[in-house]
């Protein structure tokens, strides 16, 4: 098992930059996620760190030792794909057999056959063994896939949207598994993915890429509960977190549609005047016949733990997340307030969150 | 498929099938016309209307493989007793089989220049759709500096048609002493053919998500294995077709053959006509030759018939 550290990676193809200065620090035996768009830079990292690009500036450290002169297989990484990551005309036996095979390895006969047998039965995948790959369904593929990543026994895991292709049960299914094959190995994970509902139920730490650059780094409490931006605020969370354009005045927020929100004087940081964007998750929001602000239902959306009603204010969609009981129309007018103490603020201009400016 | 068909569908299969049976009898005619001189009697060869019917012989064949003589008069009784049956079938078109001073029968040209053709053929499509296969992968998988161009220049050494070159070849390769050597023909057909081969087996390769190499890289297996382990057996359908075409090239090839090779390196395509003109044109010799000189391609393509069917649909199908 390993500690993986990038220290101001960069990488270019030709004129494109794919990834700028990144340093990211993934402690042995963690879960680390990184999540981002398409484009985002994430594949980029993981073929850097398994040895199959080279950075154009900056450097890896798998347990402490730069890799830069490792091929690829010296590294001992076990690399995941989201497809065509069977070897195709052979069976699975094969395919888990083959990573064992490898002359700098050198694994005996009656090993190999253990280990194989010993994954199939952690994967529950024991009736396949003898099956061409091309005969295997989407998570049947997945499985051996990730078989054939922990019969070698790895330093780290790197999985490259390894359940997007798959349909929703099964993705589900297979996240629970992954996650709980993690905690079992205790191995060093670094799994890259767009599905923020897959950073957030898996990470034990999850890092958000856009254009190559890491926005911020954290704990998924951190980063749902205190985003860095507003483009982490719209990246995480389902729905994500409502954006409300708005100014300060006398204890009070006025958003830009006109209502008001209590505020109260605890933030010394933001002035009256300054055009702000206040950031607010569903879950914060409430109804109540008493509260300042006033909305129209637009939708609802039950999700039978709860509901999650679209607000219209003016121009504006806020969503909010109340009891599955709560009996609304649509078109219903509403009165809304929030909780203050969990507003994120955001600087209109640049999007930063004035918490982690300030 | 679908299980029910429409009356005009069922037409329409019924046409495309008689279609093909008469696409393909066309195809065959000459196939048949060879195949039945090659086993006709001379006199039956060039008879108007064409006989369809006759009974078989192999005299063509034993005229083939023998170097004969025409016979002023007929052998003295004797002699055609004595003589075993094959010769007897000689005897009776007229000619006589050659023997050496100690009785040994003379063989024609012919067994040598098929062997030449089988060596020439075989050892240049291996080099072309080896060295083919090589740079292909090269192509397909690294960034090569001016790719585009240097696949133009490769393709470019076909737009010229091969003649033109043939006189500049035939001085080179006499100050080289490259003529009339089997070395000499193979370098040649191996130059005609890789850029074939390279063009072909780049598209094939393409197709190979690089990812199977990949993850052989990340488990532990060097560039090399990963393209012999996985590259290779996936590639085979690709390597299959072109190496059909690249042999069917190579055996064919007529204008290089007869310039550059006359006895010792010289292949079956220039040989078999050369025997028209020595005496009168024995047709079903000639026959004989080219029925014996189709077989060749006719098995390696018979063989390797899957990979074919599957190299020509490429693409199309389910990945």
């Amino acid at each position: 098992m390993a500690h993986i550290e990038l220290k101001g990676i960069t990488k270019t193809f030709g004129n494109h930059t794919a990834l700028k200065n990144l340093n990211i620090d993934i402690a042995d035996g963690e879960f680390f996620v990184l999540l981002g768009q398409t484009g985002a830079g994430k594949t980029t990292t993981l073929r850097l760190i398994a040895g199959l690009e080279k950075p154009t500036a900056g450097q890896i450290f798998i347990d402490g030792q730069d890799v830069a002169d490792w091929g690829a297989a010296e590294r001992d990484v076990a690399l995941v794909l989201q497809q065509y990551s069977l070897y195709p005309r052979y069976t699975v036996r094969e395919n888990l057999e083959f990573p064992l095979k490898s002359r700098i390895r050198r694994v005996e006969q009656a090993e190999i056959k253990e280990r194989v047998d010993r994954v199939a039965k952690t994967l529950r995948i024991e009736h396949l063994l003898d099956r061409k790959t091309d005969r295997l369904s989407g998570g049947e593929m997945q499985r051996v896939s990730i078989g054939r990543a922990i019969v070698r026994k790895p330093r780290v895991f790197l999985m490259d949207e390894p359940l997007s292709a798959l349909d929703a049960k099964l993705r589900e299914a297979l996240r629970t598994e992954l996650k709980n094959l993690q905690m079992n190995l205790g191995a060093t994970f670094l799994f890259v993915t767009h599905d923020q509902i897959e950073a957030m139920s898996m990470g034990d730490k999850i890092g958000v890429l856009n254009n190559g650059q890491l926005v911020q780094m954290g704990t998924p409490q951190e980063i749902y509960r205190n985003p860095v931006n507003t483009f982490v605020a719209r990246a995480v969370g389902s729905p994500p977190m409502n954006l409300i354009a708005g100014t300060l005045a006398g204890g009070e927020a006025v958003a830009s549609e006109g209502y008001r929100l209590p505020f109260g004087y605890g933030h010394g940081i933001a002035m009256d005047g300054r055009p702000l964007t206040f950031g607010i998750r569903p879950e914060d929001l409430f109804l109540d016949s008493g509260a300042p602000g006033e909305a129209r239902v637009h939708d609802v959306e039950n999700h039978g733990v709860e509901k999650i009603v679209t607000l219209r204010t003016g121009e504006k969609f806020i969503h909010a997340t109340v009891p599955a009981q709560t009996v609304l129309q649509i078109e219903d007018t509403v009165r809304f307030s929030w909780n203050p103490e969990k507003v994120v603020l955001f600087d209109s201009g640049s999007g930063v969150s004035l918490r982690h400016a300030g | 498929m679908a299980a029910v068909q429409t009356r005009s569908e069922r037409a329409l299969n019924r046409i495309a099938i008689a279609a093909v049976l008469v696409i393909t009898l066309i195809f065959l005619a000459p196939i048949y016309w060879i195949t039945a001189t090659a086993f006709k009697p001379r006199n039956l060869a060039t008879t108007i209307p064409p006989t369809v019917l006759f009974e078989p012989e192999i005299s063509p064949f034993v005229k083939l493989f023998t170097k004969r003589s025409q016979l002023r008069e007929a052998p003295a009784p004797e002699e055609y007793a004595a003589a075993p049956w094959w010769e007897r079938m000689v005897f009776d078109g007229g000619e006589k089989i050659v023997r050496s001073g100690r009785g040994e029968v003379q063989p024609s040209g012919y067994p040598n220049r098929f062997m030449n053709s089988l060596i020439v053929a075989i050892t240049s499509t291996v080099l072309a759709v080896g060295m083919g296969t090589f740079t292909a992968y090269g192509f397909s998988r690294f960034r090569v500096k001016g790719e585009a161009d240097l696949l133009f220049f490769i393709l470019s050494t076909r737009m010229l048609p091969p003649v033109v070159v043939a006189i500049p070849m035939f001085l080179m390769y006499r100050v080289v002493g490259l003529n009339d050597t089997h070395w000499g023909l193979i370098i040649l057909y191996t130059a005609f053919n890789l850029s074939f081969s390279v063009w072909l087996m780049k598209g094939f390769i393409d197709e190979i998500p690089k990812e199977y190499e990949e993850a052989a890289l990340v488990d532990g297996y060097t560039r090399m294995q990963a393209f012999f382990k996985i590259v290779i057996p996936e590639a085979a359908t690709g390597i299959a077709a072109t190496a059909v075409f690249c042999f069917i090239t190579a055996w064919n090839e007529y204008a290089f053959a007869l310039i550059m090779t006359n006895r010792r390196a010289q292949t079956a395509p220039p040989f078999i006509p050369s025997q028209v003109g020595s005496g009168l044109p024995d047709w079903t010799v000639i026959a004989a030759g080219t029925f014996l000189f189709l077989l060749p391609v006719a098995i390696f393509t018979f063989l390797l018939r899957n990979h074919l069917l599957r190299g020509m649909s490429f693409g199309a199908i389910r990945k």
